[in-house]
């Protein structure tokens, strides 16, 4: 689950089942997400239970633009 | 054909692993409206990024008349979905105004003609039209049978032997052979009762469907046991292509194999046996013959 809020610059606060083995590049995949989509401050928090990288694109994507009403096909 | 929710993505990365021929992910009736958004972007993901190997990948999309139709189109056309199946289709118009979007959003990235559509027939109308929907799009691959609305929409219940949907089943099934496409039977859903499940897939496939829908991977072995040749099926199809080959040869039409006449339909009814052992994987492609 991922969910975020607004903050300053990108803070990103994991809980992950695989933190020890894949938490460096589970925040890698959310970062750069972010900021292909053009948000550079926010306050993100996940919870992840192992998901794959493409999981994690589409959970933060999602948050995303429900935060933002981007329209990610369209943008 | 085997249906996965589109909202679960763990289901989504395993699917392929159990072999079916295909898997559907579905945006539609297993996903609620508060999660649209973030099945579709799941969806998208998956299939950009999950290798599926040779399995025919199918989205399930919403009805274009709802705030979610295009949106799902214009996310799995960009992923390089393999099919698109339209539910609840009840007219060509329908199935043309799909045709339009996928046109649209592959212009915009430059794969013309790529995806292909499967219409699901799931009312009475649409069994009434089936030969017309399932005509209306060159990129159409086939049409499918969705019982649950269906059976609503006849005011009856599904029932164990399936007699309710005996006419739309038929229907489908011709429709699909006249406009030279596939045809795929409806999901059962109770996975405790394998023995009637069997059964099922065995009137279906007498009644000529290509394959089942299936929900679980439990199915599989069933749908593909039923589906395959038999080692004695497959050996008369193969005296029988052999025989008429010979024939062939010696300028003769009509040829007998251990006592019967074979001609034309027979020879035709051998080389699907033997495409289906081919596809099932029971015999080599090489070595058919």
């Amino acid at each position: 689950m991922v969910t975020i809020e607004p903050g300053e610059g990108l803070q990103i606060e994991l809980q992950s089942s695989v933190a020890a083995q894949f938490g460096r590049q589970i925040k890698a995949v959310i970062t750069e997400t972010l900021e292909a989509l053009g948000v550079k401050d926010a306050h993100v928090q996940a919870i992840d239970k192992g998901a794959l990288d493409c999981t994690i694109r589409a959970r933060v994507t999602a948050a995303a633009v429900r935060a933002t009403g981007k329209d990610v096909w369209k943008d | 054909m085997m249906f996965v929710p589109g909202n679960n993505p763990g289901m989504m990365a395993d699917a392929h692993i159990y072999g079916p021929d295909s898997i559907m992910l579905d945006l539609e009736d297993s996903v609620t409206m508060a999660e649209k958004d973030a099945a579709r972007l799941l969806v998208h993901n998956a299939l950009k990024s999950i290798d599926y190997g040779n399995t025919e990948m199918v989205v399930r999309i919403n009805p274009l008349n709802t705030p979610y139709g295009k949106k799902d189109v214009e996310a799995v056309v960009k992923a390089g979905v393999d099919v698109i199946r339209m539910p609840k289709t009840e007219t060509a118009e329908e199935v043309k105004e799909l045709e339009a979007e996928i046109l649209k959003v592959e212009q915009e990235i430059g794969r013309v003609g790529e995806t292909q559509i499967m219409a699901a027939i799931e009312s009475a109308l649409g069994v009434v039209n089936a030969y017309a929907i399932a005509t209306a799009s060159k990129r159409m691959m086939g049409i499918a049978l969705g019982a649950e609305d269906y059976s609503a929409n006849l005011k009856t219940n599904r029932t164990p032997g399936g007699a309710e949907l005996l006419l739309a089943r038929e229907q489908i099934v011709v429709a699909a052979r006249a406009a030279g496409i596939a045809c795929f039977d409806t999901v059962y859903s109770n996975l405790d009762d394998m023995e009637t499940f069997r059964k099922e897939v065995e009137l279906i496939k007498t009644l000529g469907f290509d394959g089942k829908s299936i929900i679980n991977p439990r199915q599989i072995e069933v749908v593909n046991e039923v589906f395959t040749p038999t080692e004695k099926e497959i050996t008369k199809a193969r005296a029988v292509v052999a025989a008429i080959k010979e024939a062939q040869a010696k300028g003769s039409g009509v040829i007998a194999v251990n006592g019967k006449m074979v001609d034309r339909p027979v020879v035709i009814r051998a080389e699907r046996t033997i495409a289906l052992a081919i596809a099932a994987g029971v015999i080599d492609k090489e070595e058919a013959l």
